[in-house]
């Protein structure tokens, strides 16, 4: 054992007690070659037999799921933005009102929808007839030739399977516990809904499933492991987007991913937890993104919390024999 | 690209077999636009987010259950101190009222953490492990080690109503479960506070290094102020002194949070929770001045009526900070920003 759990640069598995691990496994999902056919959100639904969390429509481009959550383990984002994409002038000719994220285009579907607009939601206000743009211009911002720009960001997220996750630490009957592989799974019959683990999470991964109480999240397939199969997402996955493998080939393949499209102009692609250093030891699951993470949902800079537990305890117990001695001094300082 | 197989790559034990024909593909590399140019024309806004959904998941704890055992916890904590000085110092009243809040609140305690269960019979996993890296387990060993000592000093405040045997065998166990109450009793009052701020939850966390004394000095207003309520007003000046002192401590503590959270501390001064919070430094107000009257002038109304302040002022905190944490991770703002600026450099 050694004497920095809560933090610093670990092997997760062997530092839970396997003498001989197999190599930690993980996912590196690419998202500049994301489709968004949510693929990975059917398969991981299909396999684990999760249940459904509802047919919602969310108004958010085509993504209609939201977020991670106990009946949902992978989650396929969906961003519009008017910027180009790489050295692509892929922008979008002849379209009256430009992107959906363009405020006009809002102006031109609201007009569209007459006064029902607001009013009701999703499939309900059925087909709509879109007029030209109110003042008969196109969208801005325009190129040169006139055209608007237009590129869109997926990126199917999951959960981390962080070297120091939060939920394990806090987790207070063991249902939580580290796999051989290095992941991190939840025991169902062990799990008592006392869900500390809900907001310790720094990324919102794992939630409690209302009808029962537990909480549920990736399990990195591990029954599917534990046979030598790869996940059911990566497995569905038809551009590779999701790649499964030991956690060192993958950081390996996805530095070498970046510098390919850096050389290829997309100077905004970076890797997001895939460094051992940050504030959870590196992540199992890592990313490479095309905008910053907090335009995927994901937080900027996240830090397990136990890594100011022992500063926390200290608080405590300094705390108590606070409390213990101002009850002293109330009874010496008391006069009958 | 040629016409592939129907699935993506197989990752075997033996290796990959039908690599995705799309797996390298250099997206954005056709064309002949300077890299780096951009298009946004709109400049960032303060923070950005997706949709504006929060980052973290709030705490799907209920508040009456959680916040109600945060201030419980504390009463039942901060009692079983005041029980055992009076009994040493010779106020059989005060004592009697003491220990009674104290089984009381650690009753309560116990069944609304069992009732946020859902299940009741599934509290017993709790005890499967003893885990120091989680305040909810240490916490809930501490609480079921306080409770049958509590328990058989509140019973032996009311032997006369068991039968014999019963009352023999409490008067014997009332002694060491006293002392053995009365050691755990602080780290009741405190670890609470580590156990919220043992989050990713914004304004929890950020006040980590506060929330325990905050805490504990809250246990103490709640404490002080149930039992010199409950005790005749010439046996409870060391309640009343440890209300007061508790009451005062914790006001002080709360703008020391105020200021350490800096934006943070924005969900504490806004909507329910600032709600909540103010109504606390009035009740704090009026349980100082009422029960410091009530000592001058030997009332025993203003005394309860004082007592009762503190304790309302002890819970409206407990709630308020629960408010303010659930506030704090449904808003992405209290994510990112303070994220933001110590995250690695942006490239592009």
């Amino acid at each position: 054992m050694t004497d920095n759990l809560l933090e610093g640069r670990e092997d997760p598995a062997r530092d839970s007690g396997y003498p001989q691990p197999p190599p930690r496994m993980g996912f590196f999902t690419d998202t500049s070659v994301c489709i968004g056919c949510k693929a990975c959100e059917v398969a991981c639904k299909e396999w684990n037999l999760i249940p459904d969390d509802g047919l919602s429509l969310l108004g958010m481009s085509y993504d209609n799921t939201g977020m991670l959550g106990a009946d949902t383990w992978r989650h396929v984002a969906f961003i519009e933005q008017d910027r180009p994409l790489g050295r692509q002038n892929n922008a979008v000719a002849l379209m009256p009102v430009g992107p959906s994220s363009a405020a006009r285009n809002a102006q031109v579907v609201a007009a569209g929808l007459g006064d029902q607009h607001g009013a009701r939601l999703g499939s309900e206000t059925g087909a709509t007839r879109l007029g030209p743009s109110p003042d008969g211009g196109p969208a801005q911002p325009v190129t040169a030739d006139g055209r608007t720009e237009l590129r869109w960001l997926m990126a199917s997220d999951v959960c981390k399977h962080c070297t120091h996750a939060a939920c394990l630490d806090v987790c207070p009957t063991g249902s939580l516990f580290r796999t051989e592989f290095g992941t991190v799974v939840v025991q169902e019959d062990i799990c008592n809904g006392c869900g500390y683990c809900v907001p310790a999470c720094p990324y919102g991964v794992i939630d409690q499933r209302k009808d029962d109480g537990r909480v549920w999240k990736c399990t990195l397939c591990y029954d599917r492991l534990s046979v030598g199969q790869e996940p059911a997402c990566s497995k569905a996955c038809p551009t590779d987007s999701i790649q499964f493998g030991p956690v060192d080939e993958l950081r390996e393949r996805a530095a070498h991913r970046v510098e390919q499209l850096h050389d290829a102009g997309v100077v905004e692609a970076r890797l997001y937890g895939a460094d051992p250093d940050d504030g959870v030891g590196g992540t199992g699951a890592f990313f490479l993104l095309l905008d910053e993470p907090e335009v995927y949902g994901f937080p900027p800079d996240p830090v397990v919390t136990t890594r100011d537990l022992p500063a926390m305890w200290r608080h405590a117990v300094i705390a108590a024999v606070g409390v213990a001695a101002t009850a002293l001094a109330a009874f010496a300082g008391a006069r009958r | 690209m040629t016409a592939g197989p129907p699935s993506g790559t197989e990752v075997r034990r033996d290796g990959l077999h039908r690599v995705a024909p799309g797996r390298d593909a250099l997206i954005g590399s056709r064309g002949g636009r300077r890299p780096g140019r951009g298009g946004e024309v709109v400049p960032p806004a303060e923070f950005r987010s997706y949709y504006g959904r929060a980052v973290i998941k709030p705490p799907v704890w209920k508040a009456h259950n959680i916040a109600g055992y945060l201030f419980l916890g504390g009463a039942a904590g901060g009692a079983t101190l005041l029980a055992a000085g009076a009994d040493l110092t010779g106020r059989p009243d005060m004592r009697r009222a003491a220990r009674l809040v104290s089984a009381g609140a650690t009753g309560l305690s116990l069944a609304v953490l069992i009732a946020d269960l859902g299940k009741p019979e599934r509290f017993v996993h709790m005890l499967r492990v003893v885990k120091p890296t989680s305040p909810m387990s240490i916490g809930t060993w501490l609480l079921s080690g306080l409770s049958p000592l509590v328990a058989v000093a509140a019973l032996d405040e009311v032997s006369g109503l068991l039968p014999r045997r019963w009352a023999d065998l409490v008067g014997r166990l009332a002694r060491p479960s006293r002392l053995a109450a009365t050691a755990i009793a602080p780290a009741v009052t405190t670890y609470t506070g580590a156990l919220i701020a043992n989050t990713a939850v914004p304004a929890w966390h950020g006040a980590y290094r506060e929330l325990p004394y905050l805490f504990g000095a809250s246990a103490l207003a709640a404490a002080g102020g149930l039992v010199a309520a409950a005790s005749p007003t010439s046996e409870a000046a060391p309640a009343r002194i440890a209300g007061i002192a508790g009451s005062v401590a914790a006001q002080l503590l709360d703008r020391a949070v105020h200021r350490r959270l800096g934006m943070l501390a924005e969900p504490l001064t806004k909507g329910r929770s600032g709600r909540l919070l103010r109504a606390s430094r009035w009740c704090a107000g009026a349980g100082i001045a009422l029960l410091t009257a009530s000592a001058v002038r030997r009332s025993r109304t203003l005394g309860v009526a004082g007592g009762l302040a503190l304790a309302a002022e002890s819970a409206l905190t407990k709630f308020g900070y629960f408010h303010a944490g659930t506030a704090s991770a449904a808003d992405p703002k209290y994510t990112v920003v303070p994220q933001r600026e110590h995250a690695p450099a942006t490239p592009a």
